[in-house]
């Protein structure tokens, strides 16, 4: 894996589908070589921005920057072998065993003549053996319970070997255990390559203990971003959420740990 | 280290590298030595029965008195059209069938086959004549619609099977509307298109083919690297580095130009785009339909069945289409039951 970690960041991004725009006038840093986490309410443009930083949509105004030039400048490939993105829910052929899947990972790394190589067989190898899914192998990946199936698609985005990775919601549909599993696998990821990982969470209290840098949106705006002790008050939860709430402390893990209030539970 | 892919090949000069399962490898061959021998058969087999030996000895060049003639240039260009043509609509289909996600987006599920021939009957029945020309200008001509219709928004593969199907049954009542126009020597000239048939076809048939399936296939296989991460949905493939629009024009390019010129050869052989990728898929043991296994598949079954068509039901000189046709919609049941109880129908 290369050792040069590249910097990624949005410019006065603006991002819009037909008729509505979804993200405007955006700045945002990423830091390098950390876990940011965005948070938001449905719809407030968090997985579109994902989208637009993974090169996968094109900016209406403005730009993301892969250390400083254009990504949507940059080719395909070059842009694939740094960022890496898991899609939310992607959806397996069925069938497809593990370790085909993970194969797949090493595309932009292979060429029409080297499509197996040395350096392929290893990213492979080392990618199962980091999500623990060496054992499972050769099974088929619809075959797998929901953990298992997540953390399949985390070894191809780990065999891309790409310093910069971005994932989409990577425990939804999942229980608890399986939940706390992989963003734990993520953290080792990070701790263990200096990977930036960037990745969009539901769960405010997991966004709280995993994160280094918190970005909270709302409306396609950056509300709120830093530590995530700094970020997660009241004020801002129910600015972001639109919820009233209580925050203490996770007596675990030390970070903030909101308590939702509601109409029938009231502090 | 080896056995994390079996069949992982590395050279080091020229510097290659791949894998290749074993598994497909086997059945490749199984595949190309049974093809081989229902050719011959179905070289051997006629009016003026020739005997095995002597068809193989003229397939490698001997002069063989009294029957070269009848198999070179008789029997053969007729069995070639059917083994090009099934492996034509094989390739065709898995290329589909990959892109899309979905085994029933093949080809003649939605459509394509279906504007083919109602150009070629329109052809007929219009006075410019069934030529093979109009039903690869038709194919082509039903793609485009169902690309602007289906396509940009968003590439579904229910979507895609949904719109195919509205555009199959278009092409179809407008064939029907032409053939009640018809007279009856046109009629009984377009019915060969309605359903599939090799017979009487000469080398100005299988010149043509040739052309096109030697150029389209390797275009296919020097695109299923892509194909490889298209399966995955465009954002993965994306994401993966793949130049996502220009290889899916390539794949859906090398496809059409497949079926249209299929089409052009012998008709709308119905089902073996759906059928043949499938059956090679479980034969291979992979899963999305491997390009070289479909092809091989393609291209034995359309000869098998040939042979059904003329030695089960004596003299009645049955279009080819017609068995593809019926083992095809039994194998199509089967899918559909099948799909329904994994609970992947769509």
């Amino acid at each position: 894996m290369t050792t040069h970690r590249p910097e990624l960041r949005a410019e006065k991004l603006r991002l819009a589908y037909p008729g509505r725009t979804v993200v405007d006038d955006l700045d945002l840093d990423l830091p390098t070589g950390r876990i940011t986490v965005i948070v938001g309410a449905n719809a407030c443009g968090k997985s579109t921005l994902l989208r637009a930083l993974a090169r996968l949509m094109p900016p209406a105004a403005g730009s993301v920057q892969l250390d400083g030039k254009a990504i949507h400048s940059m080719p395909t490939r070059q842009v694939a072998r740094q960022v890496g993105i898991l899609p939310q829910s992607p959806v397996t052929p069925a069938g497809l065993t593990v370790v085909d899947l993970v194969s797949r990972g090493r595309s932009p790394h292979q060429t029409w003549w080297q499509q197996w190589s040395q350096a392929d067989e290893a990213a492979v190898t080392s990618a199962l053996a980091a999500t623990n899914m060496t054992d499972l192998k050769d099974r088929p990946v619809d075959e797998l319970s929901g953990g298992q199936r997540q953390r399949a698609w985390i070894a191809m985005a780990v065999a891309q070997e790409t310093p910069v990775l971005l994932l989409d919601e990577p425990t939804t549909f999942l229980d608890l255990s399986h939940q706390i599993d992989v963003l734990d696998l993520v953290v080792d990821l990070n701790r263990r390559d200096g990977r930036t990982v960037v990745m969009v969470l539901h769960d405010l209290n997991q966004a709280g203990r995993y994160a280094d840098h918190l970005v909270a949106m709302k409306a396609g705006r950056i509300v709120a971003q830093g530590d995530p002790a700094a970020v997660i008050t009241p004020e801002v939860v129910a600015d972001v959420f639109d919820v009233g709430c209580q925050v203490t402390v996770d007596p675990i893990s030390g970070t903030p740990l909101i308590i939702p209030t509601g109409r029938h539970h009231v502090a | 280290m080896t056995t994390l892919r079996p069949g992982a090949f590395r050279l080091a000069v020229p510097s290659v590298s791949g894998v290749v399962s074993p598994r497909t490898v086997v059945v490749c061959l199984a595949l190309a030595v049974g093809t081989f021998a229902v050719l011959c058969v179905n070289l051997a087999l006629g009016d003026y029965p020739v005997s095995l030996p002597d068809v193989v000895r003229t397939l490698f060049g001997a002069d063989v008195a009294g029957s070269g003639f009848i198999v070179r240039e008789l029997r053969l260009p007729r069995a070639l059209t059917g083994l090009l043509v099934g492996a034509a609509f094989a390739v065709s289909g898995a290329i589909f069938q990959t892109i899309t996600r979905n085994p029933l987006a093949s080809p003649d599920m939605i459509g394509i086959n279906a504007g083919a021939t109602t150009a070629v009957v329109a052809g007929i029945v219009l006075g410019a004549g069934g030529s093979a020309t109009l039903g690869v200008l038709g194919a082509l001509a039903t793609a485009v619609l169902i690309y602007l219709l289906a396509w940009r928004r968003g590439a579904s593969g229910y979507r895609i099977v949904l719109v195919g199907i509205g555009v199959s049954w278009m092409c179809t009542s407008a064939t029907d509307y032409l053939l009640t126009h018809a007279k009856l020597h046109e009629a009984q000239e377009a019915f060969g298109w309605l359903v599939g048939s090799i017979n009487g076809r000469g080398w100005e048939t299988v010149g043509p083919l040739a052309l096109a399936v030697g150029l389209l296939l390797p275009l296919t296989l020097l695109l299923s690297r892509w194909s490889r991460t298209l399966a995955l949905g465009d954002d993965v493939a994306r994401g993966l580095g793949t130049p996502v629009q220009r290889a899916r024009f390539g794949l859906l390019l090398a496809g059409v130009g497949l079926v249209a010129f299929a089409t052009a050869a012998a008709g709308p052989v119905l089902f073996v785009a759906l059928a043949a990728p499938q059956v090679a898929q479980r034969l291979a043991g992979h899963a999305t339909p491997p390009p070289v296994t479909s092809a091989l598949t393609g291209a034995f079954m359309v000869l098998v069945s040939d042979l059904i068509a003329r030695y089960l039901i004596p003299d009645a000189d049955l279009p080819v289409g017609v068995v593809t046709g019926a083992l095809g919609a039994a194998f199509l049941l089967w899918l559909l039951a099948r799909a329904n109880r994994a609970g992947s129908g769509g």
